[in-house]
């Protein structure tokens, strides 16, 4: 019985990290650009969290509606400032410039916000659980999970029925010749991360529900989001879900063979995985 | 001569150190088809590329119905009514046929090009259309592709090597259809190394070679002497 929960919990944790890929996913789908401030910007997202809730006395749930709306709009002006100008052939420049990103957002979570560890306070929410036989299912990792579905599920439809979604596709394609459309590329990559953090922003929330967070901690989250995305296969956002699924388990099952274990089971897993399957399991086809 | 609808003055175009277009002057009256040939290297596709915004060069070098527009990026000059059917077809291979059709059309210029028009132009394409673009074969690429162009109910098209690679029934076919596409105002440019095909369709001729305009005239009463010696440059 340990092992059946110690899975279901994987599998629900597995939300949470493709929450911290499907941004990820989707900025390296559009526009090929690795940011490696993701998981600073998810921190980020956390914080920004905390002091909306502090300042309006509200549920942390419902300071996502003010805070998904802020990340999206530093999204598009990051990119579109900065990011935008460091896009090529080369992808060193853009690398370089994410990393000193995340060192900026980490001194100033720093300075703004000292180096306690902080955590968002969601009441009764947090210790809610739904019982079914022997096993108990808790609401937020539930939530966690139900939320990471509908959001790859939308971003998947948007991407494929909707008129900005084939925008983003054809700059993907062919930036130059999506230019001839009218298209243009700089306002497009601008769209395509302010989405991506609005999902951080979602993610971070999520995050800081679950645990504490202090602004150190965007480092390990943008591995298990790259882990997640790469086991999933590049540019396949419900690959991205499984990936995170995956990474989930391997942790929990890890945990319950030893504590200690279960950050080393889930590098383990994704290195045997890319060992055997270079591409992931879901590569997208290319044209 | 009618009104201009596009002009070049001095325009030059570079990558990097090397130098593609050396003060060309060219012109496009309203309504009218020309032809640009030239040999492989001769500056063509640079050509195409700066007239399209993909080159960026001096506002003034290129004036679009009396706006230097040679500033503009690519996206901006579309808006105003150029387009281009590029080198190669160059579909969204991530996009269906319809959608690479689509996408063609939102820059939303009023014009009797849509849909239900470009599947009566080449019924093939109504067929085929939720396929992956790159599904389709090389001729039905480039009706794709010049589909793509005219959604935009552009004023002026640009053409460019729309034959390359084809088989010659299907560069009959869309030769065909050239006069149906070009017949209502439109003006266009083609890009063309099968020169006897260019002069057949277009009113005037640019022939270019190493980035300057070797010979221009009449694409009816040209000799065809004169043609070769600019093509090749031997005097």
């Amino acid at each position: 019985m340990d092992w059946i929960n110690a899975l279901i919990q994987g599998i629900l944790l597995g939300g949470l990290y493709a929450l911290f890929a499907a941004g990820l996913s989707l900025i390296f789908g559009v526009m090929r650009l690795v940011n490696i401030a993701h998981g600073d910007l998810i921190v980020l997202a956390a914080y920004l969290g905390l002091s909306v809730t502090i300042m309006l006395g509200i549920h942390p749930l419902l300071a996502m509606f003010a805070v998904v709306p802020m990340m999206a709009a530093i999204g598009y002006v990051l990119q579109r400032g900065i990011l935008n100008k460091t896009l090529g052939d080369d992808l060193l420049p853009p690398l370089l410039v994410t990393f000193g990103l995340s060192v900026i957002i980490q001194n100033v979570l720093l300075e703004v916000y000292s180096a306690d560890p902080q955590k968002l306070d969601a009441g009764t929410l947090e210790i809610a659980s739904i019982s079914v036989g022997d096993l108990s299912i808790g609401v937020l990792p539930l939530l966690t999970f139900g939320i990471a579905v509908a959001i790859i599920a939308s971003l998947h439809w948007m991407f494929y029925h909707t008129s900005l979604g084939r925008s983003f596709r054809a700059v993907s394609d062919n930036q130059d010749i999506a230019q001839l459309m009218g298209l243009n590329r700089r306002h497009i990559f601008g769209l395509a991360m302010a989405l991506a953090l609005a999902v951080t922003a979602v993610a971070g929330v999520m995050l800081g529900v679950r645990t504490n967070f202090d602004p150190s901690i965007g480092g390990a989250r943008l591995i298990f989001g790259f882990e997640a995305v790469i086991i999933g296969g590049l540019g396949n956002l419900w690959g991205t879900l499984v990936g995170g699924i995956i990474l989930g388990v391997a942790q929990t099952l890890g945990a319950q063979i030893n504590p200690g274990w279960q950050l080393l089971a889930g590098h383990i897993t994704f290195l045997c995985i890319i060992a055997f399957k270079p591409r992931g399991f879901f590569p997208r086809v290319s044209g | 001569m009618a009104d201009q609808v596009l002009k070049t003055h001095n325009l030059c175009a570079h990558y990097g150190d090397f130098q593609a277009l050396f003060d060309l002057d060219l012109s496009i009256a309203e309504g009218e088809v020309i032809a640009i040939i030239g040999a492989n290297g001769a500056g063509k596709t640079t050509l195409m590329r700066s007239i399209a915004g993909l080159n960026s060069n001096n506002a003034e070098q290129i004036v679009y119905r009396d706006e230097p527009i040679g500033a503009l990026r690519a996206d901006q000059v579309a808006t105003k009514g150029i387009a281009l059917v590029p080198e190669g077809r160059q579909l969204f291979p991530s996009l269906s046929v319809e959608e690479n059709l689509i996408i063609g059309g939102r820059v939303g210029r009023k014009g009797p090009w849509n849909l239900k028009a470009l599947y009566q132009l080449f019924p093939i394409l109504e067929e085929r259309r939720n396929q992956p673009s790159t599904s389709l074969s090389g001729g039905q690429q480039q009706m794709v592709a010049i589909g793509r162009a005219l959604m935009a109910n552009p004023d002026l098209i640009l053409f460019d090597e729309i034959s390359l690679g084809l088989a010659p029934v299907i560069i009959k076919t869309i030769y065909d259809a050239l006069p149906n596409i070009i017949d209502d105002g439109m003006s266009a440019v083609i890009v063309e190394q099968d020169i006897s095909k260019a002069l057949a369709v277009s009113a005037r001729f640019y022939c270019l070679q190493e980035g300057r305009v070797a010979l221009e005239g009449d694409s009816q009463t040209v000799e065809r002497e004169a043609i070769s010696r600019a093509y090749f440059g031997v005097h």
